[in-house]
């Protein structure tokens, strides 16, 4: 087991994962409430990475943090290295592989919270700021946790975007992905095997938090027993 | 004036709604009227600044408050259905929109009398336990003036009148003023001092709420109404389940709702009431009152006829009924109806 991979690997997942709710939320509810009439465009934008090869959204990061461009002159000058290669680059990245992992949730979560609770909320003096961290965050917090888990997973798996951007650079850019993809090119497959059932068992698990979160079951029963007496 | 709300709201490829509202100082309850789809819940909105103005202005105490945030203004808004926060608790409920809570909370809860249901959950309450920690926590911010959206609406009707008696009290003992929007000519008469009738986006009469139902100025109205007699009765006598009114010069006999209120708005429906030549010799309905014919008018399919029972009482017939019994101006006739057509509302 190569738990320098798995440390990177939770590492960027968490950062990235932490990153996108701080993003997230607000994007989120921009899309959720917005009635802007080019707000499809924004829509389109950040469900590009679902049907992106990596490859492709790799090879753009790639250039857009490169020397040639502004944003990567800017980096470099901040920072004085360049942000591909590095730690840094790959959590760029992966923000934005995840996003729509993160927004996409989020957003219907916040798009069927009754509105009149908002309302409420605004006709009892209380900001809307205020309204949103008191009645639409706790509302639609299933939607945030599974946009939270959902990116955390997403970032876990990444290879395509990784290896583009980040390379392959042991204890700093090497991820899970990374490191089975490199243990079957140099026929280890009995290490390719060990890490690759801990990434299916993780996934899975994961994978049924969400769902698990999804089906209201479990938090709500005891409030529907009520309304069912009533 | 308290409130001058001039109201031109048009939505996207949909309905126009145009009302005036005018509420003097010292009127207590202002109700809004009128079938679903006419408006008045659009004309709430605006007023507290949930949908914004096409066109128009709204003033409140002389301060302009067409272009204000809903948050900016001092008002206590009872949704349709109380929209009371499923997350919180009634206590945090109850003190959502207090800044600084010095106890607030619990004076409210206890002029509500919910003060035993502070710990439990919304859905853990009946819809009259929500309607009260809903006006609850309206209150607690201490607003200018109360808005309510068919409050009763969303109960079931054995609980309705019992709760509506008890908001007609609590509302008159607030001391703020407050608009109710309703459907339902009960409620109108029970709660309101003054009344706007809207149908189609528009206000079509406006007056005090017995004078808009017994002399409606517009066939929308009469039709939004739906009640073509109310008058004021006391009770004189009361035996087996019927009470016995004076009514005008005459009387009549309508189903005891019990209680011991004696003024009542007597409310019979025109479509109730049966017109007879003579009178029959045993029939099941308690009312048998001779009178004269004051008017025959067209009503749509039906015909209003206007008899002077001692009061004035109306009955819808058709038209062939008027041929059949020769119905002019000063004939003679009884109107029949049964005790249970007769709705009795307290006046107090």
């Amino acid at each position: 087991m190569n738990w320098e991979a798995i440390a990177t690997t939770l590492k960027l997942a968490t950062l990235t994962s932490i990153i996108l709710m701080i993003l997230g939320l607000p994007l989120a509810y921009w899309v959720a409430f917005s009635k802007w009439r080019w707000k499809f465009l924004v829509e389109a934008t950040v469900a590009l990475p679902l049907v992106l090869p990596p490859t492709v959204l790799g090879f753009y990061v790639l250039v857009a943090m490169g020397p040639q461009s502004p944003l990567g002159r800017w980096y470099q000058s901040l920072a004085g290295h360049g942000l591909p290669f590095t730690f840094e680059g790959l959590v760029v990245a992966s923000v934005l592989y995840s996003l729509p992992f993160a927004v996409q949730p989020i957003a219907a979560a916040f798009g069927s919270v009754d509105r009149k609770l908002i309302e409420a909320s605004w006709m009892l003096g209380v900001s809307d700021l205020e309204t949103f961290f008191r009645v639409i965050v706790p509302q639609s917090w299933t939607g945030v946790m599974t946009g939270l888990v959902l990116s955390f997973a997403h970032t876990l798996g990444e290879f395509g975007v990784v290896l583009m951007v980040g390379g392959n650079i042991p204890g700093v850019t090497r991820t899970l992905s990374i490191d089975i993809y490199d243990r079957v090119q140099g026929l280890n497959y009995s290490g390719a095997a060990t890490t690759s059932a801990v990434l299916l068992i993780v996934s899975f698990l994961i994978l049924s938090v969400v769902y698990a979160l999804n089906r209201k079951v479990w938090f709500f029963a005891a409030d529907r027993r009520h309304r069912q007496e009533v | 004036m308290l409130l001058i709300a001039d109201i031109d709201k048009r939505f996207d490829g949909g309905p126009q709604v145009q009302a005036s509202v005018r509420i003097p100082h010292g009127v207590s309850i202002t109700i809004l009227f009128g079938p679903s789809g006419a408006g008045k819940t659009t004309v709430l909105r605006c007023i507290a600044g949930l949908e914004k103005l096409t066109a128009g202005r709204i003033v409140f105490e002389g301060r302009d408050w067409t272009n204000l945030a809903p948050q900016k203004r001092p008002l206590g808004y009872l949704f349709q259905e109380y929209a009371l926060f499923p997350h919180l608790r009634v206590r945090d409920n109850i003190g959502y929109g207090v800044k600084r809570q010095t106890g607030i909370v619990d004076r409210v809860a206890a002029k509500l009398k919910v003060h035993d249901l502070l710990d439990r959950w919304p859905s853990e309450l009946s819809g009259g336990q929500q309607q009260r920690v809903a006006l609850a926590r309206a209150l607690a911010r201490g607003p200018r003036m109360l808005l309510l959206d068919e409050p009763l609406s969303a109960l079931d009707a054995a609980t309705r009148d019992h709760v509506r008696s008890e908001l007609a009290l609590l509302l008159r003992s607030l001391g703020i003023p407050a608009i109710v929007v309703t459907h339902d000519w009960v409620d109108a008469l029970t709660l309101g001092d003054q009344m706007l009738v809207m149908s189609g986006g528009r206000v079509l009469q406006t007056g005090p709420p017995q004078e808009v139902f017994t002399r409606p100025q517009h066939r929308e109205v009469a039709a939004a109404v739906g009640v073509e007699t109310v008058v004021a009765g006391r009770v004189i006598r009361r035996d087996g389940g019927i009470a016995f009114l004076q009514v005008g010069s005459g009387g009549l006999a309508a189903a005891d709702p019990g209680g011991d209120d004696v003024d009542f708005y007597v409310c019979i429906r025109g479509e109730d009431v049966t017109l007879e030549k003579g009178r029959a010799e045993q029939s099941s309905a308690r009312n048998h009152l001779s009178g004269l014919v004051l008017e025959v008018v067209p009503a749509g399919v039906l015909t209003k006829v206007v008899v002077d029972a001692g009061f004035e009482l109306v009955a819808l017939v058709t038209r062939q009924a008027v041929e059949d019994l020769g119905l002019i101006k000063g004939s003679n006739i009884f109107a029949v109806f049964k005790a249970s057509a007769v709705h009795l509302i307290p006046k107090s």
